[in-house]
């Protein structure tokens, strides 16, 4: 379990980090390496040169403003999770971050090693692609906007092309009233879940749900949406019922098969109570002043 | 007067060093110039070598030396079926590394040793090895089935060994049964994960011609012996010494590992000091496994629910090869009756070759699968019977005055008929169920069921046959310069807590304050007489001879201050750290000054020494210093043979909550009721039952070998392959009852495996309890994920 040899490269801007990989073969870019580490132990990847970001500070900031939530790529989970500002503005970027892991780990891992990772069980690919968010990637020829649900495109496979690397992602923040959960099932507290949802739910004057956003992870290649959750609960009234049918239209969405330790049909089960349950928990917060 | 220090609650001694970092594991171990190793092995589960091809992996800059099978010379040769029994017909075991077939994923084939790991793990991937793959059967149920593809081409049928025992008549029993039930149960293979894996390091010394080798084992005097004989080195100039070791749990007690064999050769062969430190991913492959076994267990009851006789038949899993005989599996057979009284027993095991990774004792050894199997039966027998299940259970059990309770014919691992020695087992369920207040639980689970919630409670009784023989030894001398006690048994720990127990028991002879004994073991150069760690033996086997060698200390302490105090020894008594005339209101004199004065030649280093001459001579001898048998200073050694093993027992309780949404499952409380005789240190004991209960957990609900049909292991990590966190374990309720063993004199039976034996049933039982609306079959396996209740509850036809 010792990585092959490699040559190691910490830039301080970001403009060197891109010249550095435009120059390089086969380069592996490092954030918290809570993934990218054990896969170089294993021996999995066998990269010739590792870029180091973390001494990339134009990469580490939170910024609220113009209706969203801006995280650079470089910035700790653990670091937004605990910011006031990200909380007030969506507060659903905290409860969906303290299921990714535990502490120790969120503590070194990035917001965009998470997002570039793409695994499609993790937590924060689900948020930004439930709340139609963006990412930023930039590469020798410039920065460009690739919204959430166009980014991830298979497991552990994004669009960011080879050259370019992410740094920012970003989210709307919730309307006042907005309802939200996020919650999961894993078998052991902290680990990757067995299927997790994600949802915001807005009720209109006239009692009736004006927006539903729900997304899943665990169940797909990608993270994904639950679209037709969504157009059955839009324009109907809240309710345990309809909340309990939401799950039941949630079960085909699960598109990936049987594994040794957990069945298709299991999978199902778990995310149409999980759909139920999650917004039962947002409808509780909706109308809530924050 | 010092007070008692056998039963109290003393902080441990280790725990300073261990928990601030200070621990010294084989991997810290200063040896300068040290090579590294690292190990090719098999990436298929069974095929002939048609060839190894090195020439790649020795041109690499860094690598000093590749060893394959062709490079061992005499060390090319089968390792040692350990523990042979009559019953195995067909014993193979390993050699060191794979000669012209491959047995199981992970079986060393090459040896690298290179200047540093990582060269070594380099070269590793540039051996050629080629493969002609042979046909592989991995379930070992479908394994034993006539026609299966063999592991080893002379072993028809893939049987290794195959015993029947039977006490009493147990066709008659059935014959003269109102009811008969069965059940089949399977418990999955699992690892026991220690937090540190194998690790061998050796060094040759040119100058004196020992070979010294510091070793992850349970067991140093054992592979002491087993690296003389391979070398052909006199004893005395092998040492193996286990320095602190990061958990056990019975695998690191299968000498020799290919490790234990390369390291040493290597460093003997090169000049330089070699380490090899195993990896996770090797682990998983390399160090033994166990748990695999299907019972067929069936119980023949009057109507009344007294149950007259029991037939199991099981398979046990011993992978590729057999080299610690039949253990587990005799081990299984003896407590497959549990508690309960039942007369007539028969029990019938086959042990099965499969190509994986081989299989010897992991905590419980057999008697976590043979629990499971009994308290399933019962839980069934009660259902069929309507019999309340505790109920069923009071009505077997053996009582207090039957004991001892022998079961004629069914023998166990010590070679004598399993005799249980002591026990209130009836008294520990009534403990169990009032802490657990069934009348008030019931009412609780109807409300619950009202609404929608599965709530249930979970019952296991075990027993457990601890301190098996054939002896221990004990040694204890007291430091004539610091006045310290230097204590020492050959068996070794692995954080359990020996440096503190052993220390109370030689505290309470000698008055010594427990900080002030030191208690060095694992270490052949210190101590060589003894066995090894293992079947919750330590407390009970050397714990005994180093009290019986306290005993011995303890007169001549005696015997020399009532010379120097010019007393009767009768009058002497020794506390704090020393020796007095009692009543006398005088200081008396130290432990040290003792020690010092029973040694004919001091040198006044110090005030004990110098204070030594005030008194009169520590021996009256009219002759030599030295009279005739008599020896320098305080020093004593003793043996402990146990008549046979003593049984300690205990009950566990839960009550869960099914969440019907993910078939998560909530423990709501946990509660232990157990018995290990007489007490060294309760909360020593606590810490024992807590880790047991977590590792129980790991086997009631995740862990579980995942072997695919080719025979590749493919949760060969811990983010596949899943223990319990910290945050998965209850809070543990304990509850000590104390019926001390009549079979040594501290009245003391094992405890270290005893928390992981009952927890699968524990749990199982809990959620078939908490499903009851649901009416389900019973469940039959262990580890129970939440996919696997789902697919129960589905194919019983019910929701899903
Ligand atoms: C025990 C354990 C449990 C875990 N459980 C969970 C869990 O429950 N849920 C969960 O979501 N995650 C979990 N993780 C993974 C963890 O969240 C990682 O932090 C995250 O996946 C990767 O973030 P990182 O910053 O460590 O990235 P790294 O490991 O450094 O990188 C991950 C990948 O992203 C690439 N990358 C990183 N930054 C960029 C960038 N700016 N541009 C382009 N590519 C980039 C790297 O090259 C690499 O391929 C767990 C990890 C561990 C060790």
């Amino acid at each position: 379990m010792k990585p092959s040899s490699f040559r190691y490269a910490v830039p301080t801007t970001l403009r060197a980090a891109i010249d550095i990989r435009a120059a390089s073969e086969d380069s592996v870019v490092l954030a918290g390496g809570q993934s990218l580490i054990p896969t170089m132990n294993f021996r999995l990847a066998n990269p010739e040169v590792v870029i180091d970001l973390r001494k990339l500070d134009e990469l580490n900031y939170i910024r609220v403003g113009g209706g969203m939530v801006r995280m650079g790529a470089m910035t700790r989970q653990r670091v937004v999770e605990e910011d006031a500002e990200a909380l007030a503005a969506n507060p659903l970027i905290r409860e969906t971050l303290t299921n990714v892991a535990h502490p120790a780990i969120r503590n070194r891992g990035t917001i965009g090693g998470s997002l570039a990772h793409a695994d499609p069980s993790a937590e924060l690919p689900t948020l930004l692609t439930t709340l139609r968010g963006t990412l930023t990637a930039q590469g020798p020829s410039g920065r460009r906007s690739i919204p959430a649900t166009e980014f991830f495109e298979f497991i552990f496979t994004t669009a960011l092309e080879p050259d370019e690397l992410l740094v920012e992602a970003a989210v709307p923040v919730l309307e006042p009233g907005e309802g939200w959960a996020f919650t999961e099932f894993a078998r052991r507290h902290g680990d990757y879940a067995v299927a997790g949802v994600a949802a915001t739910l807005l009720v209109g004057p006239d009692g009736r749900i004006s927006r539903a956003r729900l997304g899943a992870c665990g169940i797909a290649t990608v993270p994904a949406l639950l679209t037709e959750c969504e157009e059955l609960l839009t324009g109907n009234a809240p309710g345990d019922e309809l909340f309990a049918a939401a799950g039941q239209v949630a079960r085909d969405a699960v598109t990936v098969s049987d594994d040794s330790a957990t069945t298709k049909a299991y999978r199902r089960h778990v995310l149409a109570g999980l759909v139920e349950r999650t917004l039962k928990t947002a409808m509780t917060r909706v109308g809530v002043p924050r | 007067m010092s007070t008692r220090q056998f039963g109290a609650r003393v902080q441990r001694n280790e725990d300073q060093r261990l928990v601030t970092g200070k621990g010294r594991y084989v991997d810290d171990i200063p040896l300068t110039g040290a090579l590294h190793g690292a190990f090719v092995r098999s990436s298929v589960a069974h095929a002939r070598i048609t060839g190894v091809d090195v020439s790649r992996a020795l041109a690499l800059p860094g690598v000093v030396k590749v060893y394959t099978h062709a490079d061992l010379g005499a060390l090319d040769v089968q390792m040692p079926l350990l523990i042979p029994h009559p019953c195995i017909t067909h014993g193979r075991t390993q050699y060191p590394l794979a000669r012209d077939e491959v047995f199981h994923v992970g079986q060393a084939i090459a040896f690298i040793v290179a200047e540093d790991r990582y060269i070594a793990e380099d070269a590793v991937s540039l051996v050629e090895v080629g493969y002609e793959m042979l046909p592989v059967e991995v379930d070992f149920e479908k394994a034993a089935e006539p026609g299966a593809p063999l592991v080893h081409h002379d072993v028809p049928g893939n049987i290794a060994a195959h015993l029947v025992q039977e006490s009493g008549d147990a066709d008659a029993a059935f014959a003269a049964a109102d009811h008969i039930t069965s059940i089949k149960v399977r418990v999955d293979r699992s690892t026991a994960a220690p937090m540190e894996c194998l690790a061998t390091a050796a060094r040759w010394d040119e100058v004196t011609g020992e070979l010294t080798v510091w070793d992850g084992t349970q067991a140093p005097i054992g592979l002491r012996g087993a690296l003389a004989s391979l070398f052909e080195l006199d004893e005395h100039r092998v040492r193996v010494i286990a320095p602190d070791v990061g958990g056990g749990f019975g695998p690191k007690i299968h000498f020799p590992y290919a490790n234990e064999v390369l390291v040493p050769l290597a460093s003997m062969e090169l000049r330089r000091p070699v380490k090899w430190i195993e990896d996770r991913s090797e682990n998983f492959v390399h160090m033994t496994h166990e748990r695999g076994q299907i019972h067929e267990i069936e119980l023949a009851a009057t109507s009344d629910g007294t149950v007259l006789g029991l037939r199991n038949r099981f398979l046990h899993d011993t992978g590729a090869f057999i080299p610690y005989g039949i253990a587990v599996a005799q081990v299984a057979a003896c407590q497959i009756a549990g508690p309960y009284r039942i007369p007539n027993v028969r029990v019938e095991f086959s042990c099965v070759y499969t190509p994986t990774v081989p299989v010897t004792p992991y905590r419980g050894c057999g008697r976590p699968q043979a629990n499971f199997a009994i308290e399933r039966a019962m839980d069934q027998l009660a259902e069929e019977l309507g019999i309340d299940r505790f109920e069923l259970r009071r009505r077997n059990f053996i009582q207090p005055e039957e004991f001892p309770y022998t079961r004629p014919n069914l023998i166990f691992a010590d070679g004598l008929a399993v005799t249980h020695d002591s026990g209130e087992y009836e008294k520990a369920l009534t403990a169990l169920t009032d802490a657990l207040d069934l009348a008030a639980f019931a009412k609780e689970q109807r409300e619950a069921w009202a609404q929608g919630r599965y709530l249930g409670l979970g019952v296991s009784f075990y027993v457990e046959g601890t301190g098996l023989g054939p002896y221990e030894g004990g040694h204890v001398r007291i430091h004539p310069i610091t006045g310290k006690i230097f204590v020492n048994t050959g068996l070794t720990t692995q954080g359990q807590g020996h440096e503190t127990v052993f220390a109370q028991i030689v505290a309470d002879q000698l008055g010594a304050r427990v900080e002030d004994i030191i208690v060095v073991e694992g270490d052949t150069g210190v101590y060589d007489w003894g066995v090894a760690t293992f079947a919750s033996r330590a407390a009970v086997v050397s714990g005994s001879a180093i009290h019986k060698a306290a005993v011995l200390a303890r007169k001549q302490v005696i015997n020399a201050a009532a010379n120097m105090l010019e007393a009767d020894p009768d009058d002497i008594e020794l506390a704090d750290g020393r020796a007095f005339v009692v009543g006398s209101g005088t200081a008396g004199v130290t432990l040290a000054e003792v020690a010092t004065a029973s040694n004919p030649l001091r040198y006044a280093f110090n005030k004990a020494a110098q204070s030594a001459t005030q008194f009169a001579p520590a021996a009256r001898s009219d002759g030599p210093s030295l009279g005739e048998g008599a020896h320098p200073g305080i020093e004593a050694t003793d043996y402990y043979s146990p008549p046979h093993a003593t049984w300690a027992y205990g009950v566990h309780g839960a009550i869960v909550e099914v969440d019907p949404a993910t078939y998560g499952i909530k423990i709501h409380r946990y509660v232990c009721v157990h018995d290990c005789g007489n007490m060294i240190n309760p909360m020593i004991v606590e810490g024992q039952i807590a880790g047991g209960v977590a590792q129980g957990m790991g086997g009631a609900f995740y862990e579980k070998l995942d072997y695919d049909e080719d025979g590749t292991l493919r949760n060969a990590s811990f983010m596949d392959f899943l223990i319990p966190y910290a945050t998965e374990i209850p809070h543990v309720e304990m509850i000590h009852q104390e019926t001390p063993s009549p079979l040594n004199p501290l009245g003391i039976k094992g405890v270290g495996e005893a928390g992981t034996i009952p927890v699968a049933q524990v749990i199982v039982s809990a959620i078939e309890d908490a499903l009851k609306p649901l009416d389900l079959p019973p469940f039959r396996m262990t580890p129970l994920s939440p996919s696997l209740i789902h697919s129960h509850i589905a194919e019983s036809g019910n929701r899903g």
